[in-house]
């Protein structure tokens, strides 16, 4: 299985990737903002991307929207700061399969990644 | 307004180290900055507001205290640049988060780090700047809150 991680915090890049270190996934790649993590999604073909929202260059939310419009099948978790439900709900209906507020554990991480797969 | 918002910051602080850091932080009282007044201690960032409001977030802590706080996010060895990445990061998530109350038209830009420069309040015009002090394991560090409602806020 592989994920795409995309955040422009290389703090936050690391920690989920530590978060996923448990052997759930053979391939991890990164990508700083959303105009990247479009161009990886295409070569990389992740099984599972987490998405921070508020990027330079193009922000998570168009990224998602992008994605999703080449393949409708992907599986995108939104992991943002940004507390207020209206993004939320802005995320689920361009198409993301789930959201994670930041701060993150990495139980709270695992939790959502158990839950996008299971669904 | 200036209360209310100044309640929102506290308990975003408080969250991202009750979170992070299985909570210890002591929120001082805030207090109004004067202009030109010397508030960087060491590491700082800072968050551009648009929408509905005007204005800016900074976050800023020594480096001891970003030391202190770097194996809390999976970080075992100190670094001067992961300290600017976390000061950057902790910006981002108390002004993201305060979005729960100040709602979406709270728009936030990616962090700008000032890294050993200088951190200096600038009052804005008809803009206060709020300084709340936070105290995590004896570390010091501050918010700082200058944001005013746009004139194109209802």
């Amino acid at each position: 299985m592989k994920l795409l991680i995309v955040d422009d915090s290389l703090i936050m890049r690391r920690a989920i990737e530590r978060c996923v270190s448990n052997g759930r996934f053979d391939e991890v790649r990164i990508a700083s903002n959303g105009r990247l993590a479009v161009e990886e999604f295409t070569r990389f073909k992740p099984d599972v991307v987490t998405m921070d929202i508020t990027m330079p260059e193009m922000d998570g939310l168009t990224a998602v929207e992008l994605i999703l419009r080449s393949n409708p099948r992907a599986t995108i978790l939104v992991v943002s700061a940004l507390a207020d439900k209206a993004t939320a709900v802005e995320a689920i209906k361009r198409g993301a399969s789930g959201f994670l507020l930041k701060p993150i554990t990495i139980e709270s991480i695992q939790e959502a990644l158990d839950d996008i797969l299971a669904n | 307004m200036e209360e209310d918002i100044l309640k929102i910051f506290a308990q975003s602080v408080t969250r991202y180290f009750d979170t992070i850091a299985d909570g210890g932080a002591a929120l001082g009282t805030p207090y109004l900055g004067s202009d030109n007044e010397a508030a960087g201690l060491g590491f700082s960032a800072v968050i551009g507001i648009t929408g509905l409001y005007r204005g800016n977030i900074y976050y800023t802590a020594p480096r001891e205290k970003l030391n202190a706080l770097l194996p809390h996010v999976g970080e075992s060895v100190p670094d001067d640049r992961l300290c600017a990445e976390l000061v950057g990061e902790i910006a981002n998530t108390i002004s993201g988060n305060a979005r729960e109350h100040l709602g979406g038209g709270f728009m936030i830009s990616t962090p700008f780090i000032l890294e050993g420069r200088d951190l200096a309040v600038h009052t804005a015009k008809n803009a206060a700047c709020y300084i709340l002090p936070v105290s995590w394991r004896q570390h010091p560090s501050r918010v700082l809150i200058s944001i005013q409602k746009s004139p194109d806020a209802p």
